[in-house]
């Protein structure tokens, strides 16, 4: 497939693992960001091809992961209302609240869908006047703009049945936030190429001076990775601390702008409470005061709705790179796709679920 | 204390107190349900065999038996309808126990005001699918649920088949050293499905593979390749199937994801909706585990049929893990191909 094959090329792949090789002196800890990027890794076994001595630890850049329990509550408290239909992505339907998750809400009678873009829920709310159309709104910067957009779309429309329940959060001071942990072991990053070609990559540049640590921005297929892996080494191994761009065909340094303007618009910087990690500061967006109005949260008075995550779970470590998800007791025991107890192990970019679906065996031999 | 134990109450069988759409999904959870409330309740040596139907003998005459209920929305879609699928599931479902399917019949559940020119549409096309894959609706039945109860429309099918070959296919007659057959690209289906679902356009319209199955499979039979089980590839698609047989077998099943032929507009589909082909529904596609001596026989044959001429050998059967499937990508790295939880549902970015 055209712009798809390409990137996946068995020999190109295997030549980029072998300058790898040939360029590691010593051990390194790398850490991809995106959710993305750890599904490609353990899906191609990508980190398989890696010379012995680099490790990759898989970072906190899965939307549905880091949702907090809390929001997940309030999703579902609003999901059950009789006159809301709930639009959501699929894969935040399956993850687990404090009691439960949207899809028995669904079974129980909730009018919960599954949508593939915001503006489906604005068209839905347009169709169904008499009904509260809400649309939650997971997502790093990547799905802000589109989010955005929506929302500008329901205030032109006059649209007084259309809101978000916003749980949106921001990669930097997440990245940031795992630099100045005591844990931190990552020594260099590939930044979520998807976030920047939204934000650009000048967000990085301040990280990279104050920590002294390389940032490659990055794509998603095979070879995307590898050659953003070599940057990262390669810098590393210079002694450098740069920023980096890999991910060219997607990404300028100054970003989106038409969308950025909007994001700004719209939205809102905010503290935001990270599932597992616990609350950083500035590392969300919600809706800015001109467009309060659409807020579900206040719209349906959930904002008071507060939960505690499951004792055993150790998401927040994996999340921060910290530990590797077999590394967990309950792992494939008693937290499964089936019965996650955290959302590392529901969403198909969660790290415990892509080594769940795709590591199970290997995992448990090595 | 008294301990008291209802016999009407069973053990929890389940950590869901309702039925979620997943527990119909081809998945874990449908597998869930099957052995844990299904198959306790009804269990006899026929039902444990676990295959697409039973197979059982008459005054002499080896006979198939299955049924299936079709649901699908909408009812029409590119490349077929509700009835198609009504005609050709329960046909393969028989062929897959190496039957030539021979009598159905079906059950019409109808929703109030559903208009009688889509109900005709559908009877034609029934009427059409069971005239090419050769069999007589013999019996049926009729039912009209009050308007909101029903989906406009379910059907659900019966059949029979005649066993003509001396054979038994079955998961259970799987042993390592079998070579695994594949008839044809995956994905069509569901994709069709979900671009007219969801409204998704394409440049191309994908068009559903619906067919009966039993011309490739008495050709394979009437050639004599010495075939142990054969499935056809529904809901949960190759991945689900190979997991299901794998599973009921013992075995380890190990396939080459290059040899599973995946048409461009269907994998285009799939990478913009965040979904692996190997899991999406076909409707006429079938596995074929054979012994390995036939194998080129059976390409031959398969290829000299319409349904099978995109036909591969994608894979080998081992002794190694019991009921674990695995699949080698492009790079030459194996993964665990997993049953899903459920259907597998879109992801965010």
């Amino acid at each position: 497939m055209k712009f798809l094959d390409e990137y996946r090329d068995a020999a190109l792949t295997r030549q980029l693992a072998a300058k790898l090789a040939q360029r590691v002196t010593r051990p390194w800890t790398l850490m991809e960001v995106c959710g993305g990027q750890t599904h490609a890794i353990v899906k191609f076994g990508l980190d398989t091809l890696l010379p012995p001595g680099l490790e990759l630890v898989h970072g906190p850049g899965c939307p549905v992961c880091v949702t907090p329990i809390e929001l997940i509550d309030k999703a579902l408290e609003i999901a059950a209302r009789p006159e809301v239909i709930f639009c959501s992505f699929g894969d935040m339907l399956r993850v687990p609240g404090s009691k439960m998750d949207l899809l028995s809400v669904k079974a129980r009678g909730g009018d919960v869908r599954i949508v593939y873009s915001p503006i489906d829920a604005v068209k839905l709310a347009q169709d169904k006047p008499s009904r509260e159309v809400v649309f939650f709104a997971v997502g790093f910067e990547t799905t802000a703009p589109a989010n955005a957009i929506a929302v500008a779309q329901a205030r032109q429309f006059g649209l007084k049945n259309f809101s978000l329940l916003v749980s949106h959060v921001l990669v930097p001071p997440a990245m940031e936030a795992i630099l100045a942990s005591p844990d931190n072991r990552v020594q260099g990053f590939l930044a979520a190429g998807h976030v920047c070609a939204i934000m650009g990559y000048t967000e990085y540049e301040p990280l990279v001076r104050k920590h002294r640590v390389p940032i490659v921005v990055t794509g998603f297929e095979p070879l995307d990775i590898l050659q953003g892996l070599l940057m990262c080494v390669d810098l590393l191994e210079s002694g450098r601390a740069e920023v980096e761009n890999q991910y060219t065909r997607a990404v300028r340094r100054e970003g989106n702008r038409p969308a950025l303007e909007l994001v700004r618009e719209v939205f809102r910087v905010v503290p935001r409470k990270w599932r597992g990690i616990g609350e950083i500061p500035q590392s969300g967006l919600g809706l800015s005061e001109a467009y309060a109005e659409f807020d579900a949260e206040m719209r349906f008075g959930v904002a008071g709705v507060g939960a505690e995550e499951s004792g055993e779970c150790i998401s927040g470590l994996i999340l921060q790179g910290v530990r590797k998800p077999h590394e967990c007791p309950a792992f494939g025991a008693r937290c499964t796709p089936d019965h996650p107890l955290g959302a590392t192990m529901v969403s198909s970019e969660g790290a415990c679920a892509a080594y769940h679906r795709y590591r199970r065996v290997q995992a448990a031999t090595h | 204390m008294k301990t008291s134990i209802t016999p009407n109450c069973p053990l929890p069988f389940s950590n869901h107190s309702n039925v979620l759409l997943a527990h119909g999904g081809g998945g874990r959870l449908m597998n869930e349900l099957i052995e844990k409330l299904f198959l306790p309740a009804f269990r006899n040596r026929l039902l444990d065999q676990r295959h697409d139907g039973a197979v059982i003998e008459v005054g002499g005459q080896r006979l198939a038996f299955t049924t299936d209920s079709y649901v699908v929305q909408p009812l029409f879609f590119p490349g077929g309808d509700i009835g198609t699928l009504a005609i050709n599931g329960t046909v393969n479902d028989l062929a897959m126990c190496g039957a030539r399917p021979k009598w159905m019949s079906a059950g019409f559940i109808i929703e109030e005001g559903l208009a009688m020119e889509t109900l005709a549409r559908v009877v034609r096309s029934m009427e059409q699918a069971a005239a090419v894959a050769g069999v007589h609706l013999v019996t049926g039945d009729t039912k009209v649920v009050d308007k909101g109860k029903g989906d406009g429309l379910f059907i659900n099918t019966a059949g029979l088949g005649v066993l003509e070959h001396n054979v038994v296919i079955a998961p259970s007659r799987v042993v390592a050293g079998d070579v695994v057959l594949l008839s044809g690209d995956v994905g069509r289906h569901g994709m069709a499905i979900m671009s007219v679902r969801e409204g998704l356009q394409f440049e191309s319209v994908i068009e559903s593979d619906c067919a009966p199955l039993v011309g490739p499979v008495m050709a394979l039979l009437d050639a004599g390749v010495e075939v142990h089980c054969l499935r056809d590839l529904t809901r949960g698609g190759l991945a689900s199937a190979l997991n299901e047989i794998a599973g009921v077998a013992r075995v380890q099943v190990d396939i080459d994801e290059s040899a599973v032929p995946v048409r461009d507009d269907v994998r285009g589909a799939c990478e913009i909706l965040g979904l692996d082909p190997l899991y999406v529904a076909n409707e006429g596609r079938l596995v074929a585990f054979i012994s390995p001596r036939d194998l080129p026989l059976a390409l031959d044959v398969l290829h000299a049929h319409p349904l099978g001429e995109g036909a591969t050998f994608i894979g080998t059967v081992g002794a190694g893990t019991p009921g674990l499937v695995t699949v080698k990508n492009g790079l030459g790295v194996a993964r665990v191909l997993d049953l899903l939880s459920g259907e597998q549902l879109p992801r965010i970015c």
